[in-house]
């Protein structure tokens, strides 16, 4: 595997003793999409100011496209794209004007510059607002204007903090298809932070949960959900006397774990919830059970933050939000 | 090298770009010195008669210290932009970008020159509205001028370390109106140095702001010493350079606290 983006043993801390990288170590393979989630303050940005030379650690290395961010920032800088949370477009420019200039700081041409701009603005459905000032933007528009300005240059590894942060559901999820898609054709390496979970489930094929500066797990998102052994089963039962057979009969199929009962409803834990269904199915059948309904439900991240770091994630998300 | 100009071009084409739409900032700043130059040139117009003033005409005499000044308060301000930049995440955005450091600097530094040179070109058309000879002719126009834009330089160099350094509009206010007012009083803006208590000339003589006012008078007197003249722009220069090279170590500053 070529790696696009190598960190190992950062530490950061700021005035005050806080310190927001304690150790964190991260290796993301080139071409794909990489997400970092976490809570907010769990280390996530500072992870991505160092990486993208804004900041520089207290200990440990980085690199990025094979470059050191630390010997060589200008390099790694000509390299990467940036889309960080605070959007920092000029307001008083037009989309247009935004892209010419960090296209042309980047030393690209001024026809190259041109067309690109106008590539992007219509690919991202900005092209009627092209020659209007960013200031007069919509939210969603800006994130668009935004994620225009960090691949403008053509960079190969592209930085995404919270990209879709304080947009709506709607807008949020049209996001993501855009960025996967512009990402699979740009050929790009991306890293996103993120603290949505669907955001990291959608996005990225592999992610990091990290928690206090430190990467708790690591995996593609299905590997992590498999990890937690397997599906819940329920079965919703006509009749609540068939219960007790209903449990005998489930403790019976090989595979099926932690049987409990639920009022109308009979509910276990088996590996994978498409192949136990048919088997479940035909053990009530024959022990003489009829059923009401069956669902599966896949362990969701939700369940394996809950596990790593012992505490839901939603829990966190509430606490982070009301001040 | 030449990216450095490149960049700086680049930086001081997006700040002329934004001064171009909100062309209000050039009036603002000018309202205060076109008073002073009106009202104080009307109110003590009869300073000259003091013996040993040296001048016939008491707006001939202000004109390169109302130029300097409008410089000053203009150059005080610039820091604010950066300060904008800051909020809105546009500094960071550059500082991941292969922009060279010394350039996000130097452009502010640029619309700052338009903005000294548009504002002295009017002051100058009211002063000879007034009835203002400037015996120094154009040339001698053009090197007060000069003089006030090397002043700004520095001033505003100043300005962006403080706004890297302090990070709040409300510190920059704070500083900028602590300097801006003993630094044009003083100085030789309105009374020649001879005329002035002796501590108040021995201050002026280290301050920039004198420097660009004594340099300008001097250009735009009937025949001036321009040995004088060369000595109070080198002193500005170095002034504008030392400035300039502070906002550098600022931004590293600004970097090593994100």
């Amino acid at each position: 595997m070529t790696s696009a983006i190598r960190a190992a043993g950062l530490v950061k801390e700021y005035p005050g003793g806080i310190r927001a990288l304690d150790g964190l170590r991260l290796e993301v393979e080139a071409g794909t999409v990489f997400g970092l989630l976490g809570p907010n303050g769990a280390g996530k940005s500072t992870t991505v100011k160092i990486l993208t030379t804004l900041s520089q650690p207290d200990a440990g290395e980085a690199s990025v496209a094979g470059l050191d961010v630390l010997r060589e920032p200008e390099r790694v800088r000509a390299t990467i794209g940036v889309i960080a949370q605070r959007s920092g477009l000029d307001p008083e420019a037009t989309a247009r004007e935004n892209l010419t200039l960090q296209g042309r700081i980047h030393g690209m041409r001024r026809a190259d510059v041109r067309a690109r701009a106008a590539e992007l603005l219509d690919r991202l459905g900005l092209a009627e607002a092209a020659d209007r000032r960013a200031g007069t933007y919509s939210g969603g528009m800006q994130r668009r204007l935004d994620i225009a300005m960090g691949l403008i240059h053509r960079p190969s590894v592209l930085f995404l903090d919270e990209p879709t942060t304080g947009l709506d559901p709607e807008i949020r999820s049209a996001m993501w298809a855009e960025i996967t898609r512009l990402a699979r054709d740009e050929g790009l390496t991306i890293l996103l932070t993120t603290h949505y979970l669907e955001e990291a489930d959608q996005m990225a094929s592999r992610l990091a949960i990290v928690e206090r500066g430190r990467v708790v797990v690591e995996g593609p998102p299905a590997e992590l959900k498999a990890g937690l052994r397997g599906d819940a089963v329920a079965v919703d039962l006509r009749r609540p006397e068939a219960n007790g057979r209903a449990v005998a009969a489930l403790e019976r199929v090989a595979g099926v774990r932690e049987v409990l009962m639920e009022g109308l409803s009979v509910r276990a834990r088996v590996d994978e919830g498409a192949t136990a269904v048919p088997a479940v199915l035909s053990a009530l059948e024959s022990a003489g059970v009829t059923v009401a309904a069956v669902t599966v439900s896949r362990p969701s991240l939700d369940d394996v933050y809950l596990q790593r770091v012992g505490r839901s994630f939603a829990s966190d998300e509430t606490k982070e939000e009301t001040p | 090298m030449t990216t450095l100009l490149t960049h700086s071009g680049l930086m001081s084409g997006r700040w002329l770009r934004i001064l171009w739409r909100q062309p209000w900032f050039v009036a603002i700043t000018l309202v205060q010195p076109v008073i002073w130059l009106l009202l104080f040139g009307a109110l003590f117009e009869r300073v000259i008669e003091i013996p040993g003033f040296g001048s016939d005409d008491y707006i001939d005499f202000l004109v390169p210290g109302i130029i300097a000044m409008t410089a000053l308060f203009s150059a005080g301000w610039s820091g604010m932009g950066i300060i904008n930049d800051l909020d809105r995440g546009v500094m960071d955005r550059f500082l991941v970008s292969p922009a060279r450091r010394a350039s996000l600097i130097a452009g502010p530094l640029g619309q700052l020159a338009v903005i000294v040179v548009i504002q002295a070109l009017i002051i100058v058309g009211l002063a000879l509205a007034r009835g203002a000879d400037l015996p120094g002719g154009a040339g001698g126009v053009a090197v007060t001028i000069g003089c006030s834009v090397l002043l700004a330089w520095a001033i505003g160099g100043l300005s962006s370390a403080i706004a890297l350094v302090a990070r709040k509009e409300e510190t920059l206010i704070g500083a900028v109106n602590f300097l801006v007012l003993p630094l044009t009083f003083l100085s030789t803006a309105f009374m020649p140095g001879d005329l002035t208590p002796g501590w108040v000339a021995d201050v002026a003589r280290y301050n920039p702001v004198d420097w660009a006012i004594e340099g300008g008078r001097e250009a735009l007197s009937a025949d001036p010493d321009w040995s004088d003249v060369g000595a109070y722009a080198g002193l500005l220069a170095l002034a504008a350079l030392l400035c300039g090279w502070l906002a550098t170590r600022a931004m590293g500053a600004y970097q090593r606290s994100v």
